[in-house]
């Protein structure tokens, strides 16, 4: 199964058209969408709007691919499981938020090969024939790094 | 004003999405202390369900009758539970809790999101003064008499 997700805030009907296209094309019945405030009317696609944190995360737990917009809950729950995740950002400009920041965001994370990134619909295709090919080996720990850690508790339980 | 067994009373504060995330993954820094948790979705209990959570207001959009009756529910909350510390990752009730806390004489702790990686977020440039340890997850963003980078939430 395949799992898309663009988060509660705001509908992101541009992911979920290139998604429902794709599975068209590609005569697809295993992908379902988390939609969010959204009237999107899907050709293929089995769509929700929300989901409770629970079943968001066995969502992904089922899911062999996660398609995501680029907000950090999204990716870092992704993340932790290990999943294959590729992730298109919203756009300022167009209004799916309210500035280029998941751009920014997602450019410097794919950078540094921690997740993979779409930004046309045969981008898209390409990343997810190409990871369900051969699904990389991407894993997070289940807490912030050390560092961050050590500094924080030291500064609020110390001297 | 730590509590006579030593544990510490933490605040950890976040609005919802990625900052929620966020800041549930640098909370195992206050492991042993007792911890509440302010947010603004009790659809969230499901994700700590061994602690207190508190729920709160939610103001994305920074309206002004949404920040009224936040700012008084956090008041009541820092009343409530007189924390030693209050902890956030973003983005306006963490940005209220970091000032009240810091009112009440609470060490405070801002983490701006790893969201933000060409400039600090707006609630985390306005918690400046409030904030005893101002943090950024981009040491690009590091500054001597700016945010500090210890690391990052993953």
């Amino acid at each position: 199964m395949i799992f898309v997700t663009v988060g509660a805030q705001m509908p992101f009907d541009r992911l979920i058209g290139w998604v429902d296209d794709w599975a068209e094309a590609e005569r697809r019945n295993d992908v379902v969408a988390q939609i969010g405030p959204s009237q999107f009317a899907p050709n293929r696609l089995e769509v929700v709007p929300f989901m409770t944190p629970p079943e968001f995360r066995a969502r992904i737990d089922a899911a062999h691919l996660v398609i995501a917009h680029a907000g950090m809950g999204s990716i870092i729950e992704v993340l932790q499981t290990g999943k294959p995740l590729v992730v298109v950002p919203r756009y300022g400009d167009r209004g799916e938020t309210r500035n280029d920041h998941q751009v920014v965001s997602a450019r410097r994370l794919s950078e540094e090969g921690l997740i993979h990134m779409a930004e046309t619909p045969e981008e898209l295709a390409r990343v997810v024939a190409e990871l369900e090919s051969q699904p990389p080996d991407t894993h997070i720990a289940s807490h912030a790094q050390e560092g961050l850690l050590d500094r924080i508790r030291d500064y609020a339980v110390g001297a | 004003m730590s509590r006579s067994d030593g544990k510490k009373r933490v605040l950890a504060v976040s609005s919802g999405g990625g900052h929620w995330v966020q800041l549930r993954r640098v909370v195992p820094a206050f492991d042993g202390h007792a911890v509440t948790y302010v947010t603004v979705n009790p659809s969230y209990r499901a994700d700590v369900p061994d602690h207190r959570l508190l729920v709160v207001r939610d103001a994305t959009q920074w309206d002004k009758l949404d920040m009224i009756v936040l700012g008084l529910q956090m008041l009541w909350v820092v009343l409530r539970v007189r924390p030693d510390v209050v902890m956030s990752t973003g983005a306006a009730p963490g940005c209220l809790a970091i000032i009240l806390g810091r009112l009440f004489g609470a060490r405070t702790i801002w983490l701006d999101s790893i969201a933000n990686v060409e400039t600090l977020s707006m609630s985390g440039r306005l918690v400046r003064r409030f904030a005893g340890l101002w943090l950024t997850q981009w040491s690009h963003l590091a500054e001597d008499e700016g945010p500090a980078y210890a690391g990052r939430v993953f």
